[in-house]
């Protein structure tokens, strides 16, 4: 039986020296030292030529059964190995997670242009259409269109920038009113528009006056529009730009274009009413403009004013602005200071 | 417009009405409220004192010692520095523990020895301004009537213990430029009829108003009535402490009894009045015409007003003696001599007030009442209102009659309207009986038949004259905040942006992402600002009448306005600013009427564009970075294949050598390039790179829908090929070699070296460029690539005499 002895001394040596194996290279060395065609196990194998045939199949099933344990070693010590290389090569790898990323450089709209785009887009979605005027404007349209005829009082409420006697720089949107009522076509359908845009006023700049400011329009004309109707319609805005929870409240008021003419608080936002130093403890904040269409002013556009009618509001994006943000210098929207600007990139 | 609550409760019941909830109501019926002041609770210690005894104090040159009987135990000694304080006079005293409006506490003290023990106040003191105190009071003290009760608290002397409603009046509701027009309004926001006093005329019937003056207008329509009365044997003197107190508190200061009662009876009716010294007429005719060329007149200011044929003036029959309701002559005002007063009372054509007012920058509470109208029914009641009151206070009388010209009557207006026609503008669902209640309210009759109704509206609300004015009545009388609310139930099309608008929109979100950020500055800059980097010729629009050489012309560019603020960021140590600004530019056109307004989009970069971070080195904005932003806004456009770049020097304001024209379908429509090194030093600034582009043009073409292209199936090849030529061949020129002489199959070329320095010789370059082929339809053959590499090679040797490496 010295055959016998010599295999179990084999393989308690093979065992020895794979476990201690420190790689994936003398895992394969040792398997070819002992598994190899010239290998140690196949060595002693050549040797059973010499046993007698009643020990040969008892030594060769126990040299298999050694070279069966010293596969299944290999491929565990292999794997285990393998493992180990992989964690340490995943450890040597290991970054510092808090060192700051890359930096995108991505800049950000003017906040005048987020509260713009937020009232088209609520507009929009009502089937309005955003219409644009020119920012030059003929006397013409600019006053007597919109019912301010020469030497109307009225017209003392508006300083306005004189090009020629004829020509000027817009003191409203409403000019546009005119301009898209003489040109709507009501056979195609009810004008529902909205139009933003620059606006400028003979005032000298200061902390809530700026010469050049923006303001934002809106008109209605169908058959059958109501005052309600424009009520229905700010309330959704008052709710959009300020929150679910606002109010709107309507005090009569003047302008030249619409009769009747309201002007149109929210309940405060800050206060939710109460009284507070923004709403000048009032609970209210005043936030723009309307009326009903003046019949005039469809008459001069062609318009029966007996068949259609209906509402126009004016906003200032600039003023919704500084109430929504707390902003209390007109001129910030102007100056384009990065640390101002930057502060709007984050939505909401 | 300033209303005393006690004034307007000589015509209506307040009892129980706080002033604060008055006011809330009368914003929201009709008329803004601005402020609402309470009574003066703070200085219910200010007493009325009678002066014992004044002392000059010896080492003082102003100073007296007082002894004051304040109806306590004994009087008080107060020093006081008044010039005009004197022995028996009834006097304005705060006691200890007040404070006054200008913060002033009161407390028992010494000067130079002498005890003061309270202090005796002019109006100032109390809170009235300089421009409402009387001339006399100015200087000192406030003397008050001789029956005035020591030791009652002063305030009901002087009208602090009223509330005051400061009403900001809108032009189209001057019917409450007056406490009577205030009277009706109120009335009817709390249901009650104001009632008013009657007026009454004592008249001298021996003397008759001929025996004095007749009146002639030249234009009845510039001075469709024209009223006057005569007043005679008067005494002007100071006015009694009521009306002294209703006007001080109102924002008028008192003169004398005659100019005093003209603006009181101006605030109770609305009715501007004029009162001539009559003596000082030196005629017997007053005539209203306008003026005649090179005419001139001094007003009541002192000041010599040349005259034209806008102005209407009143003349004695010759020359001219007042403006129509703007301003009187300083010849024939009255003064204190004054015995006989003529008084008129006109409407005058609003227009010609307006444009005298504003010609000569005199506007007044009686210029603004003609400009926004008046009540035509009570012209004569003022009128005679007024004389009564200056001869009661004068202690003169009236000359029997009225000098006329009446070419107007005032008249009621009917309005006649269907209810339905008020329900479908308000959305309501009011019936008859609630609409008459409402217009009962206001003071107007109405007649009503099954399904419309007439309303009966007075002079007094001329402002009311079609449907719409009614409509908007019967709302504010029923409230906005009880209308339903609704949305228009028209027919529904879907609201989109048109093309441009979407296509701005992306270019604004494009431009963000690539790193800038959106300013708005403003159009109107200097003059110089307006034109520096436009592309167009000629000067800017330009202002009639601007305000400041900082805002008086209208931008031609946008990159002036970009430019101070990318110069206002880095002069606040910012190192990088990236700015990019959409808006509209003017340019003049001589042939047409009105500027061209064009929508530009421009864009300002300097620093880096990525700074030195602990993985990464800086790397500075430069002209491919400019471009690099532009080329891909142009793919976002599906305009990049029309679009080619020239090297321009032609505009000083740029790089000569880093600055290129954009040109798109043979128009030059931008510029990229860099701001010129002198430029970029004079403002502090690094280089600096700028864009600018006209978009309008190219936003608004209609694009074909895009077609999507099938994903490639079969493999392309690439070959590199790598030469040298001159340095002065532009990149364009080489690609359009290449696209002519590359054959069907080369699909992309594409930069991947150029270098310049050792191995090269002077003034020339070396290229290296890829060069993808595909054919969608096969595998390519790799003799076909060959074949047309070499064409291509071939072509770019005999083109450039280029140097195949």
């Amino acid at each position: 039986m010295e055959m016998e002895k010599k295999l179990a001394t084999l393989l308690e040596k093979a065992k020895q020296e794979i476990s201690e194996a420190k790689d994936l290279k003398e895992i394969e060395n040792l398997r070819i030292k002992y598994l190899g065609k010239k290998g140690e196990v196949t060595s002693l194998l050549k040797g059973m030529k010499d046993l007698s045939p009643k020990e040969r199949p008892v030594i060769g099933k126990k040299a298999n059964e050694v070279r069966d344990a010293l596969t299944v070693i290999l491929s565990e010590v292999k794997g285990k190995r393998e493992k180990e290389k992989l964690e340490k090569q995943l450890a040597e790898e290991t970054i510092d997670v808090t060192l700051p990323g890359k930096s995108i450089t991505t800049g950000q709209p003017h906040v005048m242009t987020q509260i713009i785009e937020e009232i088209e887009d609520l507009f929009l979605g009502m089937g309005y259409q955003i219409i644009e005027g020119t920012e030059v404007e003929t006397d013409y349209y600019n006053f007597e269109r919109v019912n301010l005829p020469q030497n109307h009082p009225a017209r003392d409420m508006q300083d306005t920038f004189y090009i020629t006697s004829e020509l000027l720089l817009r003191t409203h949107t409403s000019p546009v009113q005119a301009r898209i009522l003489e040109k709507h076509d009501f056979t195609k359908g009810p004008l529902k528009m909205i139009s933003p845009g620059k606006v400028y006023r003979r005032d000298t700049d200061d902390a809530t006056h700026s010469h050049q400011f923006h303001q934002i329009e809106g008109l209605v004309i169908d058959e059958n529009i109501t005052m309600a109707d424009l009520k229905g319609t700010l309330e959704l805005l008052a709710q959009k730009m300020f929150g679910k929870e606002r109010e709107i409240r309507l005090r009569p008021s003047y302008f030249p274009f619409t009769e009747p003419s309201v002007e149109v608080d929210v309940s405060c936002f800050k206060c939710a009413g109460k009284g507070c130093r923004v709403c000048k403890q009032t609970g209210w904040i005043e936030i723009l403009g309307a009326g009903m269409t003046h019949p005039h002013v469809l008459e001069m556009s062609g318009i029966d004013s007996n068949k259609y009618g209906g509402f126009a509001f004016g906003m200032g994006p600039d003023r919704i602005a500084m109430l929504k943000y707390g902003v209390n210098d007109i001129r910030n929207f102007y100056l384009n200071d990065q640390r101002f600007l930057e502060q709007f990139k984050r939505k909401g | 417009m300033r209303v005393s609550v006690k004034w307007l409760s000589e015509y209506l019941d307040l009892s129980g009405i706080k002033p604060v909830d008055l006011a809330d109501q009368i914003t929201l019926t009709g008329i803004e409220v601005d402020d609402v002041s309470l009574p003066a609770v703070t200085l219910e210690k200010v007493v009325v004192g009678e002066v014992l005894t004044a002392e000059k104090m010896p080492d003082s040159d102003h100073l007296k010692a007082t002894m004051v009987e304040v109806g306590e135990e004994e009087p008080v000694s107060i020093v006081c520095g008044a010039p005009n304080v004197k022995v028996g006079q009834k006097v304005i005293v705060a006691l200890p523990g007040v404070k006054l409006p200008n913060g002033l506490k009161i407390k028992k003290s010494k000067l130079r020895g002498v005890k003061s023990n309270g202090m005796i106040c002019s109006l100032q003191e109390l809170g009235f301004s300089d421009s409402v105190v009387p001339k006399k009071a100015e200087e000192g003290i406030y003397i008050l009537p001789e029956d005035a009760k020591i030791g009652h608290s002063v305030l009901p002397y002087i009208g602090l213990d009223d509330a005051y409603i400061e009403l900001d009046i809108t032009p189209n509701r001057a019917d409450a430029l007056s406490m009577r027009g205030v009277g009706y309004e109120v009335g009817a926001i709390l249901s009650q009829k104001p009632s008013f006093p009657e007026v009454t005329v004592t008249e001298d019937k021996e003397d008759k108003v001929e025996n004095y003056i007749s009146v002639s207008v030249e234009d009845e329509k510039d001075a469709p009535v024209y009223k006057m009365r005569v007043i005679k044997n008067l005494k002007v003197n100071e006015s009694p402490m009521w009306l002294q107190r209703k006007l001080m508190n109102v924002g008028i200061r008192p003169i004398d009894t005659v100019v005093d009662v003209t603006n009181y009876i101006m605030l109770e009716y609305g009715q501007p009045l004029h009162a001539f010294d009559y003596d000082a007429l030196e005629s017997k005719r007053i005539d209203v015409r306008r003026a005649h060329k090179n005419e001139s007149l001094v007003t009541l200011d002192d000041q010599t007003r040349k005259l034209n044929q806008d102005n209407l003036v009143i003349t004695n029959g010759g020359v001219p003696v007042a403006l129509a309701g703007v301003m009187g002559g300083l010849n024939t005002h009255v003064t204190e001599d004054t015995q006989t007063v003529a008084l008129e009372a006109a409407l005058f054509e609003s227009s010609v007030i307006r444009k005298t007012a504003q010609s000569l920058n005199l506007r007044s509470e009686s210029s603004s009442r003609f400009e926004k109208g008046l009540n035509t029914a009570t012209i004569e009641e003022a009128l005679d209102h007024a004389a009564q009151l200056i001869a009661d206070l004068g202690s003169g009388q009236v000359v029997s009659g009225v000098a006329k010209v009446e070419a107007i009557q005032p008249k009621d207006k009917k309005v006649t309207l269907a209810i339905d026609k008020i329900n479908q503008a308000l959305g309501t669902e009011l019936v008859m009986d609630e609409v008459v209640q409402l217009m009962d309210r206001l003071g107007f009759e109405t007649e009503t038949s099954t399904l419309t109704l007439t309303v009966t509206v007075p002079p007094r609300r001329w402002d009311i004259a079609i449907e719409a004015d009614i409509i908007e009545e019967v709302a504010r009388m029923y409230g906005y905040n009880r209308l339903p609310s609704t949305l228009p139930k028209s027919e529904s099309i879907p609201g989109e942006l048109t093309p441009k608008q979407r296509r701005i929109r992306e270019t604004q979100r494009f431009m963000e992402g690539a790193g800038l950020s959106q300013t708005i500055s403003y159009a109107l800059t200097t003059n110089e600002k307006a034109k520096a980097f436009s592309r167009h010729e000629g000067e800017p629009v330009s202002l009639d009448w601007p305000m400041s050489e900082e805002h008086q012309a209208l931008r031609m560019s946008l990159l002036s306005g970009l430019l101070d603020n990318v110069q206002y960021n880095v002069a606040r140590q910012r190192k990088s600013v990236s700015f990019y600004e959409i808006g509209r530019v003017f340019h003049a056109d001589s042939n047409k009427k009105r500027p061209d307004e064009l929508t530009h989009l421009a864009g300002a970069m300097t620093g880096s564009r990525i700074e030195a971070n602990w993985q990464e080195n800086e790397q500075n904005v430069d002209f491919y970075t400019a471009k690099g932003i532009l080329e891909e806004w142009f793919i976002l456009m599906g305009i990049e294949e029309e679009i080619s770049y020239a090297p321009t020097s032609a505009y000083e304001a740029f790089h000569p050598g880093r600055t290129a024209e954009i040109i798109w379908k043979n128009n030059v429509v931008g510029l990229v390039g860099q701001l010129h090194p002198l430029l970029a030093e004079e403002r502090d600034l690094k280089e600096t790179y700028l864009f600018e582009i006209d978009v309008d043009a190219l936003l608004d073409v209609e694009k074909d829908t895009l077609i999507h292209v099938p994903t490639p199936k079969y493999p392309g090849t690439s070959r590199d090929i790598a030469f040298v030529v001159d340095e002065a061949v532009l990149n364009d020129s080489i690609l359009s070699v290449m696209k002519q002489n590359g054959g069907k199959a080369l699909k992309t070329i594409k930069l991947f070296d150029l270098y310049q320095g050792q191995n090269i010789e002077d003034n020339k370059k070396s290229m290296a460029y890829n060069l993808v082929y595909q054919n969608p339809e096969a595998t390519l053959k790799e003799e076909e690539v060959t074949k047309d590499f070499e064409m291509l090679k071939t072509a770019l040797v005999e083109t450039f005499h280029a140097e195949i490496r």
